[in-house]
């Protein structure tokens, strides 16, 4: 995980990833545009709206439109990509942050309505160059197959410690039922967050 | 998701101005949770969206006293549901509220948003079907005869069957709250009971709302019956799913078990968020066991009309009520 921003291993996956997807985005992005677009804003409508984004202690300064999640702002705008765009409707979980400190869906959330509000994602979790004891612990219990749910099951678990919802199996999986894994890894994530409730407990959130 | 006009309202003040300067095609956002998902869908297409979060600075309060529980429009669903005054005194309306979505969505929700949240109809939500009368008013209603199994039995018309889905409304309804109203001809407290509208010829006419009102709160009275509350929530899965059937009550019981006074919601099976007082006024004055329990169950669902997918539901929506009645008979209070 450190080699993706390691500026010494010449090419970082992270920047691997993002020239392979504009290349193979060509394609269907020529494809979108034969498409209509969708009608024009309603008089007086402000194209764009500048603002502050508070990301993981780091203010950003963007100008985006209206109708930009806070998901798409993390991808599009800010390069975060760890936060996952599952469904897009609030029903998987993937794409779940840390705003104020607490547990919300990016997907459902815009952008201009943070106001300048904290917000930690996946990237921000860590706040030392080590894991997360809630990290380490899914890695150590294999609690995940393709992956792609674990950026929002470990947002998602940490808060669950937090609000004192990881007391027992029971609760756990109550509390985590708003994060789906289709490669149903289920039993290994509570193995998971059980066994990091302590120390993720005692780890004060950044703010 | 079409474009619109974004404001952002520091204060009361601030929104309904905005939002009575905006005309028609106006919506409020606090936790997004409806608005977004239906914008997104192209289901619902404000042409102004009027942010109110700020709002929560005055009106968040969760307050318990001899007169009643208070609950701030813009408090959030997780936190009225922790609340400890509400978990010891009105229980029905933690649980219902605990019981609800998922841990993320009610950090989002407000109370005021979660109350006003559209149903689950799938022809609703998905604008590929042109038949829906609560979209598109004349449209004719393609649930009647199509996937209606989690749909509506109670309060519907040959227009639209579509559910009230939420279940924190339900606990209100049983527990005859009120609702405080703001909008740009003042004032106003309404019964809970007549915020939301039955569909009849105008499905698409949700609540009794008037243009840029905006909910600024609850107000839940101190009954002797609201410690012996609780909901009980039937679902195809055991959490984060919408109600199938769903039944709120409340009791207040005499020494040898009769009872006083009580309290009937249901959920999941009818048009608006339903208060059985067929059922209040089968159980009023006898002890509360199997036998009266049944029969208020029975009377609570003498109207359902079940068609297509639904047989199962009166069945279904009685045995809740009964079990829900027997376990709050059994609480200690």
């Amino acid at each position: 995980m450190a080699n993706d921003t390691d500026p010494s291993h010449g090419s970082s996956r992270r920047g691997f990833l993002t020239g392979g997807a504009g290349a193979a985005a060509a394609l269907p992005l020529l494809t979108a545009a034969a498409k209509p677009g969708p009608p024009h804003p309603p008089s007086g409508t402000k194209p764009h709206m500048d603002m502050t984004l508070s990301i993981n202690g780091r203010d950003h300064q963007v100008s985006l439109d209206p109708r930009t999640t806070l998901l798409d702002a993390l991808h599009d705008h800010l390069g975060l990509t760890g936060s996952k765009k599952g469904c897009d409707h609030g029903q998987c979980g993937a794409c779940t942050v840390h705003v104020d400190g607490r547990r919300v869906l990016a997907c459902l959330t815009l952008a201009a309505s943070l106001q300048g509000r904290p917000v930690t994602t996946i990237e921000g979790l860590s706040q030392s160059a080590a894991l997360h004891p809630m990290q380490a612990a899914f890695i150590k219990h294999d609690a995940f197959q393709c992956g792609y749910c674990t950026p929002g099951q470990i947002m998602s678990a940490v808060a669950c410690v937090h609000e004192g919802h990881a007391g027992d199996d029971d609760a756990i999986r109550e509390y985590m039922s708003g994060n789906l894994c289709r490669c149903a890894a289920y039993p290994k994530i509570v193995d998971a967050i059980r066994e990091a409730a302590p120390q993720t407990a005692k780890l004060a959130e950044r703010a | 998701m079409r474009p619109f006009h974004y404001e952002h309202a520091a204060d009361r003040a601030q929104a309904l101005k905005a939002a009575a300067a905006a005309g028609a095609n106006v919506h409020y956002l606090a936790g997004g949770t409806t608005l977004i998902d239906l914008m997104k869908l192209d289901v619902m297409r404000p042409a102004t969206v009027v942010d109110i979060n700020a709002l929560a600075r005055d009106h968040a309060e969760v307050r318990a006293g001899a007169e009643g529980l208070k609950l701030g429009a813009l408090a959030r669903m997780a936190d009225v549901a922790q609340h400890p005054a509400v978990v010891r005194d009105y229980p029905v309306i933690a649980q219902s509220l605990d019981l609800a979505a998922s841990p993320q969505l009610r950090n989002m929700a407000s109370l005021g948003g979660n109350v006003l949240q559209r149903t689950r109809c799938p022809y609703f939500r998905d604008t590929g079907w042109s038949a829906c009368n609560k979209r598109q008013p004349g449209s004719g209603c393609a649930a009647l005869n199509g996937v209606n199994r989690k749909l509506a039995i109670l309060g519907v018309s040959d227009r639209c069957i579509a559910n009230y889905a939420g279940d924190f409304a339900v606990a209100l309804a049983a527990l005859g709250a009120t609702v405080d109203l703001e909008g740009p001809a003042g004032r106003r407290v309404i019964p809970f009971e007549d915020l939301h509208r039955l569909p009849g010829e105008t499905p698409h006419i949700e609540t009794d709302l008037k243009p840029s009102e905006l909910i600024t709160g609850f107000s839940v009275p101190a009954g002797s019956w609201a410690r012996r509350s609780l909901y009980l929530k039937i679902r195809d899965r055991q959490s984060y799913e919408f109600a199938l059937t769903s039944a709120a009550v409340a009791l207040d019981l005499d020494a040898a078990g009769v009872v006083r006074e009580a309290r009937v919601g249901l959920g999941g099976v009818a048009a608006k968020p339903w208060r059985s007082h067929e059922a209040e006024a089968t159980l009023r004055g006898r002890p509360l066991d199997e036998v009266s329990a049944q029969a208020a169950a029975h009377a609570a669902f003498a109207g359902a009309t079940a068609g297509g997918q639904q047989a199962f539901k009166p069945e279904l929506g009685r045995r809740t009520l009964v079990r829900a009645l027997l376990q709050a008979r059994a609480m200690e209070v």
